[in-house]
């Protein structure tokens, strides 16, 4: 029985298209994924992330035990701020990315559907020593994202004025404040490369969230499934686990070096990684664009032009705002750096690609 | 949900229509097709000549989100390509019955099931609940 979130009936009274994902019922596209994904670029839209585990941190070692567990410096979060990081096996490969949000007293942690239980286990595990409470709150509470550029101005008309908190939201921010009259956590975070919001409440308010949120500005608002999500994450070149990251990846060769601070004290995979990035890496993620004719898939094979099977597709589609056919793989070092020529296997056929700058499309984040 | 699916056409289980039109075939994908696979921006078909055999793949269709193969409702030699759909796929979204047709085919004879309009809506009926 797949999960359902607490926007389930509003999906399918929208006419949805639900599809499976990590285990959940969720909804792919509404009206179109190219029409939401121009909706996210151009004003606002609205996605519903509550299929993502949301994971309480608190105690009097919660700081501590959190910077045993992830790739990033913790103590470097101030109140009220969020860090992206990383949980990384002992030997380096990736058990997840996360983003975690430093809240009064506590901290909250936000994981990746698919991963839900395997990181709560992970958590779980690594407890012995610390002081340390974890608390599972994804179900009491319902997550939203709403992007774009459009994304303050409206989501401000739902702020009550005595708490406004949304102007002020630096890059990365998080508040508490209250929208539609309900006590709301707010994060200046997203997945889009567009500015944005993601939203945490009261799960038993979702369908008023939810209404009244797409209603802004005079129904302004598109509501976007995860196909948009993904077409929009991956024009920004950020990483989906299961295809750019996974345990059998490590952070370097994602180009997530920036994510792992090797000088902040032990945690766990810091060895392994210490001495990856001291012997230098064998392959790296690239992002490539179609020289031949067809669409790069994740999955396919990569070889030479000389026919040596030497990688893999992660992610590849029509980039909607690019108008062209992109992909991201990983690739031998000697054929990643730009303008690099291989070719990616599209039904049996050899196909010319050429390695291009990431991100394929510069967020356009305010900072 | 209801999809169009005219009564003059015969359709295969994997979403594709065929039209009888003297001793040839006009095939397109349904509905039900466009409707799963969203927007498709780009399309293989094959040339005008090639032969094509009932079951197997003649081509692909690709959207956003993924790439599916086209199957041969029936075997046969092709005789014409909606070319137009190279430039322009819209027509596969909008208009799956009309300016979406891929392929004129001179049938050979060989042909997977087909079913009558009501037994495919029947079928499409009981896949998308």
């Amino acid at each position: 029985m797949l999960k359902r979130t607490p926007f389930y009936n509003a999906h399918l009274a929208m006419g949805a298209r639900m599809v499976e994902f990590g285990g959940w019922e969720m909804p792919v596209q509404y009206r179109g994924i190219i029409d939401e994904h121009h909706a996210v670029r151009n004003r606002a839209g609205l996605f519903d992330i509550s299929h993502m585990g949301r994971f309480m941190v608190r105690g009097p070692n919660a700081e501590a035990f959190l910077q045993s567990m992830v790739t990033c410096d913790v103590s470097a979060i101030p109140l009220g701020h969020a860090s992206y990081g990383l949980l990384c096996r002992p030997n380096g490969g990736i058990v997840d990315d996360v983003f975690i949000y430093h809240l009064p007293d506590e901290f909250l942690v936000v994981v990746n559907a698919a991963n839900r239980a395997k990181d709560w286990d992970w958590f779980q595990q690594h407890t012995a020593g610390f002081e340390v409470e974890l608390e599972d709150r994804s179900d009491r509470w319902a997550m939203l994202a709403l992007q774009g550029p459009h994304a303050e101005h409206l989501l401000a008309t739902a702020e009550d004025s005595t708490t406004a908190e949304i102007g002020a939201l630096p890059f990365h921010g998080v508040a508490m404040t209250t929208i539609f009259g309900q006590n709301a956590l707010i994060a200046r975070t997203g997945y889009t490369g567009e500015d944005g919001f993601e939203i945490f409440f009261e799960a038993v308010h979702a369908e008023r969230f939810w209404y009244g949120l797409l209603a802004l500005g005079g129904n302004a608002v598109q509501a976007c499934g995860l196909g948009a999500r993904d077409s929009l994450r991956f024009e920004a070149c950020l990483a989906l686990y299961g295809h750019e990251i996974d345990e059998t990846i490590n952070p370097y060769e994602a180009r997530l070096g920036w994510v792992v601070k090797l000088d902040k004290g032990d945690f766990i995979g810091r060895e392994a990684l210490q001495a990856i990035k001291q012997a230098g890496l064998t392959r790296r993620l690239v992002g490539f664009e179609m020289v031949g004719k067809g669409i790069a898939r994740g999955g396919y094979p990569v070889q030479r032009v000389t026919g040596e099977h030497v990688g893999f597709v992660t992610s590849g589609m029509p980039s909607p705002t690019l108008g062209r056919p992109l992909g991201m793989a990983y690739v031998p070092t000697d054929l990643s750096s730009e303008g690099s020529e291989f070719d990616v296997i599209i039904r049996e056929r050899p196909v010319r690609a050429r390695v291009v700058k990431m991100p394929f499309y510069k967020p356009r984040y305010k900072r | 949900m209801a999809y169009n699916t005219p009564s003059d056409l015969r359709y295969s289980k994997t979403h594709e229509w065929v039209r009888q039109e003297g001793d040839e075939v006009v095939i397109g994908i349904t509905d039900y097709a466009q409707h799963a696979l969203g927007d498709v921006v780009y399309v293989e078909l094959p040339a005008v000549g090639s032969t094509i055999t009932a079951g197997e793949s003649f081509g692909v269709v690709e959207s956003v989100k993924a790439s599916s193969d086209l199957y041969a409702p029936v075997s046969g030699e092709v005789v014409a390509v909606n070319t137009a759909l190279e430039s322009d796929q819209s027509p596969i979204n909008n208009d799956p019955y009309g300016a979406g047709w891929m392929l004129r085919v001179r049938p050979t004879g060989e042909s997977e099931e087909l079913l009558d309009a009501e037994a495919y809506a029947a079928f499409v009926a009981e896949i998308d609940h």
